[in-house]
């Protein structure tokens, strides 16, 4: 039971890296004739296996390119947010002081914005492009690695061996690498879990309000769009990527969750 | 050698350490006394040089020590310490090896010449444990190897006054007296000066040359351990003297 998340992670990996060279998909070319059909018809290039969308196009494509899109950007945005995130929660934590207070009260002021506004206001402020998503995903995704570590930062610090170094005369920068940043690894990759749920479903929110992805882009928020006027009549082009969607949330939640329980609370001991 | 003047030190409001002087000379073992809350691990942090005094001086050879971020190399080395809590005194994650070779890169005056590997094995002999412990990480360890790899990294570096700050207090009575004849042996052969600081006379009296005494901030009494002991001034030495006999029994006696 304890390895579903990890075998359907696994299915979602494999697909979104490996099925785009299998399946040729173009977003923006349309064929009239094929539109809305139902999952398992025949249609001009073959059968579609999910049906088609309003113009035309292979729902089942969209689903395979929108997993690698999500995956992309999701790692994309935890990478950057982490390593900010850990940068500045470590030296904030470590070195305490003014530096600490701005930061913290830093903290403070962004947290009071709800995230997806920030994000909104970002995304919808530039052109679309995947570099302004991942920029404004990361721009409030930093902030739970900066408190975490922050934490664990503020308490190793006190610790006997990380006393012993300064005793020595290690240099600051080597004691916030080799004595303080290792203790502070598992529960960041909890975290960076849970945050990939987040942003994976963040992005798609975007997408689906228009402001995320290009249309050259194909993004299971969009996907989700197309389908929202034909939900009576043509189920399968919003139900089908929001199922995927949900299994992918899901899933990363429940392994985030197993990640915490295990790494989370040692971390903190430690 | 050190030389500690008028030390205070105030945590907010509350004065932790009120108007100390103190002193060790080369090749003397000062034991300071006191239960704890009394200020003795404040005036030790504060002569390595992580607590910043408010007012007072430390001295080395005459010239005034800053925290220790701030001392040139030569004196930062000068002044070593071994922490009460073993197991927290060496980053669970590195290897022994790697612990010693990290006092070595930071002062490559101290480090030796040659092959670093036998020489961490030799380092290890010196402090009474097997050459194989150097590769176990140190959340191997026991306490009491702990403990002896904290001296080993702190002699690494061939200071000339020693720290021990509880430096047994958290170990077994069994190795309690190992640890202790083990300082007692390389304070011999290493010619340093120790500040030997704990809440245990009876283990201070088997180490000390001179006993200085604290309460509540304040030094009551100093003077040649004989003194201190045979014939306390202090009600408070006294007490401590009362309840370090009571726990005698328990301790294995160790020859100076």
């Amino acid at each position: 039971m304890r390895r579903i998340p990890y075998v359907v992670l696994a299915i979602y990996a494999l697909v979104g890296g490996l099925g785009p060279l299998f399946i040729d998909y173009n977003p923006v070319r349309a064929s009239l004739e094929d539109r809305l059909r139902g999952p398992g018809s025949q249609v001009s290039t073959g059968i579609a296996w999910l049906g088609t969308d309003g113009l035309g196009r292979d729902v089942l494509a969209q689903v395979v390119y929108g997993a690698r899109t999500s995956v992309v950007i999701g790692l994309a945005t935890v990478v950057v947010s982490c390593v900010i995130g850990v940068a500045i929660g470590t030296v904030a934590g470590y070195f305490r002081g003014w530096l600490d207070t701005v930061l913290a009260r830093g903290i403070d002021i962004l947290l009071a914005f709800p995230a997806i506004l920030l994000t909104i206001v970002i995304a919808g402020a530039f052109e679309r492009s995947v570099l302004v998503v991942v920029t404004a995903l990361s721009a409030t995704a930093w902030i739970s690695f900066a408190r975490v570590t922050r934490g664990i930062a503020l308490s190793t610090r006190e610790r006997a061996w990380v006393q012993a170094a300064r005793v020595l005369g290690v240099p600051r920068i080597s004691i916030l690498v080799r004595h303080i940043l290792p203790f502070t690894a598992g529960p960041v990759v909890a975290l960076a879990t849970l945050e990939f749920a987040l942003v994976v479903l963040a992005e798609a929110g975007l997408s689906f309000l228009g402001i995320g992805l290009p249309n050259s882009a194909v993004s299971w928020g969009q996907t989700i769009a197309n389908g929202k006027q034909y939900l009576a009549t043509a189920w399968w082009i919003s139900a089908l990527p929001g199922i995927a969607l949900s299994l992918l949330i899901v899933n990363i939640g429940i392994l985030g969750d197993q990640l915490t329980a295990r790494y989370g609370q040692r971390g903190r001991r430690s | 050698m050190i030389e500690v003047r008028e030390l205070t030190v105030k945590f907010k409001r509350f004065v932790a350490v009120d108007d100390v002087s103190l002193s060790v000379a080369a090749d003397e073992t000062v034991g300071l006394v006191g239960e704890s809350g009394s200020g003795k691990t404040t005036v030790a942090r504060a002569i390595v040089g992580l607590q910043r005094p408010d007012s007072g001086t430390i001295t080395l050879d005459g010239v005034r020590l800053g925290p220790v971020a701030r001392r040139p190399k030569a004196r930062q080395r000068a002044i070593q310490m071994v922490f009460q809590d073993p197991r927290s005194s060496l980053n669970p994650l590195m290897s022994v090896a790697s612990i010693i070779n990290e006092a070595w890169r930071t002062h490559p005056d101290s480090a030796p010449t040659g092959d670093r590997t036998m020489a961490v094995h030799r380092l290890l002999e010196d402090v009474g444990l097997d050459p194989s412990v150097a590769r176990h990480r140190a959340d191997e360890l026991s306490g009491g190897q702990c403990q002896r790899v904290s001296i080993a990294r702190a002699l690494a570096v061939k200071p000339r006054l020693l720290v021990c700050d509880e430096a047994v207090s958290a170990l077994d009575v069994s190795v309690q007296a190992q640890i202790l004849r083990l300082l007692v042996d390389l304070r011999r052969r290493h010619r340093l000066s120790m500040l030997f600081i704990s809440h245990d006379l009876g283990v201070v009296h088997q180490i000390a040359d001179r006993i200085a005494v604290m309460r509540g901030g304040v030094l009551v009494e100093e003077g040649p351990a004989t003194e201190v002991l045979g014939s306390p001034r202090h009600d408070y030495t006294r007490s401590l003297l009362d309840a370090a006999l009571e726990l005698n029994t328990h301790h294995g006696e160790v020859g100076k």
